[in-house]
């Protein structure tokens, strides 16, 4: 087993040498299949992400974007009828090798769901929790900073500094989605699945997401899901483009955008379907 | 309101006498609806009021007795004729309290030579175990051996119940005085009373007071002339024939009040005697019969006398029991929801099991009584009539309440908070303990509570493993005899005496606090747990 894994490490710095000078990659995914009993889903999607770069899923309804967006947390595990099988590589380790726990996966990729979801706890729990349970903060002070900084980079703390320890729940849908954002980056990941971050919030708190997203692709590798063409070419670097459980075409945005090599791809994003 | 009625124009398409017509129904079936509803409201309400009203009126005489505060001589020759002066010895020496009382209330009520009828007539005044207090007392404060002490003896049953206007119809007559009396109090007394108009009024008492439907009934009359009662035994006009019951031995001076109470029955009909009716007029005259609250009916345990049974034993007993139920079903009931809920396979097995968790809650309770007698007393040879049975078979009696709420509540929670906490890394087990069974804790909390609260008015199931003991003491901990609640209700409800009845609604009224306490309980909890967030 050991032995395969280095194997696959040494293929995917080949891979990367082969890139041409752009970002390393950060996820590499190969013949991802995904079955719900007996239905599949996800058809052998291969796919490598980079790291420091956002990159954004799209595609018509049920396609399979978000089940393919959360193989990548093993949060399918948590689904009973889901299988998945196929390898996904971070930095060069099999993420579905029985010996990787899925809870330790997760502290390193962090997510943040559709509809804004933060605990019923005050704010500063909110943040905390992670952190907490990692045994990321020693003491007090410790965790107060990692609750500062957390907020900061999620663009919330001048918004709430005086208030840490209302409830979650009193902050509006944006702030939620940012709070959520600040959660996920507490437990310092290095990639954030985003499942349609924006689609529960107005066009102004939308932006303001949008915002932060480039901000955050400075310091991590962030996958997205959407359902917004104009979000899809305005904040991601690369996008897939899925139909149908099938990874249909896989580039730069602004190719894909602007001179897509698939037809069914110029008429998704044309609004011919979906 | 307005309602379109069907001669208004039709406006527009859409505005058709049809349409109106539908509309019209539609209102109809509302207000309908609306009316059915408030019905039902209004017949749950009446049904609470009437249940309410009707045990507060049968228990209100049962908060309340009827007391003999009476200054005592304590004997030493009676209560310790041993001279031992041991505190153990005179408290257990019941009668000899007992023939204390009962000669020292002969020497004030009865004449020199009584009979042996009119002797227990007067000890009828009291029960037997109306003296424990007093044993107890004294039994603490040995000085008081052989001085003059107040005590407050309560009074038999009847004569509580009398006093309360129970036992017969009556009827009190201010009569204006008499004219001549003649005769002894040995042999007979002859009054004639003052004017034709007494007599027509105590004549049409005793008729209007003798009721023609109930065979064998006669209206009696006792009179009360000066400082003595007599019990009439014929009456011609104004000319009465009285024996003497009680009070002064003399005649009665010519300027005496006469006073005659009229009873619907005669003493042969009823549980109080005409004399003992006489001594509690003349002791209630001398303002020695007092009205207290019944506190031995919360400090008390069951006796074979009503005025002397108390709740005590049972409450204990309940809350022992309780304890009991509470410490098996509350944990096993959430770890059970908990696995069946957040991590138990979806399979054949799970769903077999959580059919017949949902069947072993309509479950007859007297089987659950069976259950506890064939595996806790035949099996595990427990001892039977105490707590800890009745618990544990309370407590598996409940547990498919809890489990069943708890599951409702865990559900309730939204999945986003799983998934959240999954997504920040948290494991199963941390996310389930972290928030999904806070947020679920007040429903938790809110279904134990019912099932619990049904666990307190069960009492099938304990009659089959022997709770239905006669239990004269509180419980000292789960392993001892006790009874519960709803069995000492239903013990007392069959009790032939008529005290049995007040007493019997007081009780249920202490079982309804005991519910309405447990209630609060878990609306206090629930809100603090709800706060919190």
């Amino acid at each position: 087993m050991d032995g395969n894994v280095e194997d696959f490490a040494e293929t995917t710095t080949t891979i990367d040498r082969t890139q041409s000078g752009s970002a390393p990659i950060k996820v590499d995914c190969r013949h991802i299949d995904v079955f719900y009993d007996d239905k599949q889903a996800i058809h052998d999607i291969s796919l490598e992400i980079e790291d420091r770069s956002v990159t954004a899923f799209i595609g018509p309804s049920g396609c399979g974007k978000s089940t393919f967006l959360r193989c990548i947390n093993r949060m399918n595990d948590t689904i009973e009828a889901a299988k998945v099988t196929g390898e996904i590589f971070m930095d060069g380790a099999n993420i579905n090798d029985p010996s990787i726990d899925p809870v330790l996966l997760r502290s390193r990729v962090g997510m943040v769901f559709q509809k804004p979801n933060p605990f019923p706890k005050s704010i500063y729990d909110n943040i905390g929790y992670g952190p907490r349970i990692h045994g990321l903060a020693s003491g007090k002070a410790e965790m107060d900073e990692i609750v500062e900084k957390s907020l900061r980079k999620a663009g919330l703390w001048e918004e709430v500094k005086d208030r840490l320890q209302a409830p979650g729940t009193s902050l509006s849908g944006g702030q939620q989605q940012r709070l959520c954002i600040a959660r996920a980056i507490a437990v310092s990941p290095e990639v954030i699945l985003m499942d349609e971050p924006c689609s529960a919030l107005d066009p102004i708190a939308t932006a303001k997401i949008e915002e932060l997203i480039d901000e955050l692709r400075e310091r991590y590798c962030i996958v997205m899901v959407t359902h917004s063409m104009q979000q899809a070419a305005r904040v991601s670097q690369k996008t897939a483009f899925f139909h149908l459980g099938k990874l249909i075409e896989y580039g730069d945005t602004e190719k894909i955008f602007t001179n897509p090599e698939h037809g069914r791809t110029q008429d998704y994003i044309t609004g011919r379907f979906g | 309101m307005s309602s379109p009625t069907a001669d208004t124009p039709a406006t527009g398409t859409f505005v058709t006498d049809e349409a109106l017509k539908r509309l019209k129904k539609r209102h109809a079936a509302e207000m309908r609806f609306k009316f059915y509803g408030r019905a039902a409201i209004g017949i749950a309400i009446i049904a609470l009021v009437t249940l309410l009203v009707s045990i507060f009126g049968q228990a209100s005489s049962a908060f309340s007795r009827y007391v003999l505060s009476y200054d005592l001589n304590i004997e030493a020759s009676y209560v310790d004729p041993e001279g031992t002066r041991d505190p153990q010895a005179i408290e257990r020496n019941v009668s000899g309290f007992n023939l204390m009382l009962q000669d020292q209330l002969a020497d004030e009520f009865l004449s020199e030579d009584p009979s042996r009828n009119v002797q227990r007539e007067l000890y009828g005044l009291f029960t037997r175990l109306a003296v424990l207090p007093i044993a107890h007392h004294t039994a603490q404060n040995m000085q008081t051996i052989g001085t003059e002490q107040v005590f407050n003896v309560a009074l038999a049953d009847d004569i509580d119940l009398y006093l309360k206007g129970g036992v017969t119809q009556r009827k009190s007559l201010d009569l204006s005085g008499l004219s001549r009396v003649s005769g002894s109090v040995e042999s007979g007394v002859t009054l004639v009373l003052g004017t034709q108009e007494d007599a027509a009024r105590l004549n049409e008492a005793l008729t209007s007071l003798t009721r023609q439907d109930v065979e064998d009934s006669s209206a009696a009359a006792l009179i009360q002339a000066g400082q003595t009662w007599f019990r009439m035994e014929n009456a011609e006009g104004r000319t009465l024939q009285l024996t003497y019951l009680a009070g002064a031995r003399t005649l009665p001076q010519a300027d005496a009040s006469v006073e005659a109470l009229v009873l619907a029955q005669s003493q042969e009909n009823r549980t109080v005697t005409d004399r003992q009716i006489a001594w509690t007029m003349i002791l209630k005259e001398q303002g020695r019969i007092k009205s207290v609250l019944n506190t031995s009916l919360f400090t008390n345990s069951d006796s074979t006398y009503p005025e002397l049974a108390g709740t005590a034993a049972a409450v204990v007993g309940s809350l022992l029991t309780m304890l009991v139920t509470a410490l098996l079903a509350i944990p096993v009931g959430i770890f059970a929801a908990v696995y069946l809920e957040e991590f138990a396979p979806r399979n054949r097995l799970t769903s077999l099991i959580e059919v017949n968790i949902n069947n072993l809650a309509a479950v007859p309770s007297i089987v659950f009584g069976l259950l506890g007698a064939a595996v806790f007393i035949n099996f595990l040879g427990l001892p039977r009539s105490v707590p800890l049975v009745g618990g544990l078979v309370l407590g598996l009696l409940v547990l498919p309440t809890v489990i069943i709420a708890s599951r409702a509540a865990l559900t309730a929670v939204p999945p986003s908070i799983r998934t959240a906490a999954l997504g920040v890394g948290a494991s199963k087990t941390q996310s389930v303990f972290h928030h999904v069974l806070p947020l679920a804790a007040p429903g938790i909390l809110t279904g134990s509570i019912i099932g619990m609260a049904r666990a307190l008015g069960e009492t099938a199931p304990l009659l089959l493993i022997g709770m239905v003991a006669f239990v004269a003491e509180v419980p000292d901990g789960p392993m001892d005899e006790s009874t519960v609640l709803p069995v000492l209700i239903y013990k007392w409800s069959t009790g032939a005496e008529r005290a049995w009845e007040p007493q019997t609604a007081a009780a249920i009224i202490v079982l309804l606090v005991f519910l309405v306490l447990m209630n609060l309980i878990a609306i206090i909890l629930r809100r603090r747990f709800e706060r919190r967030w």
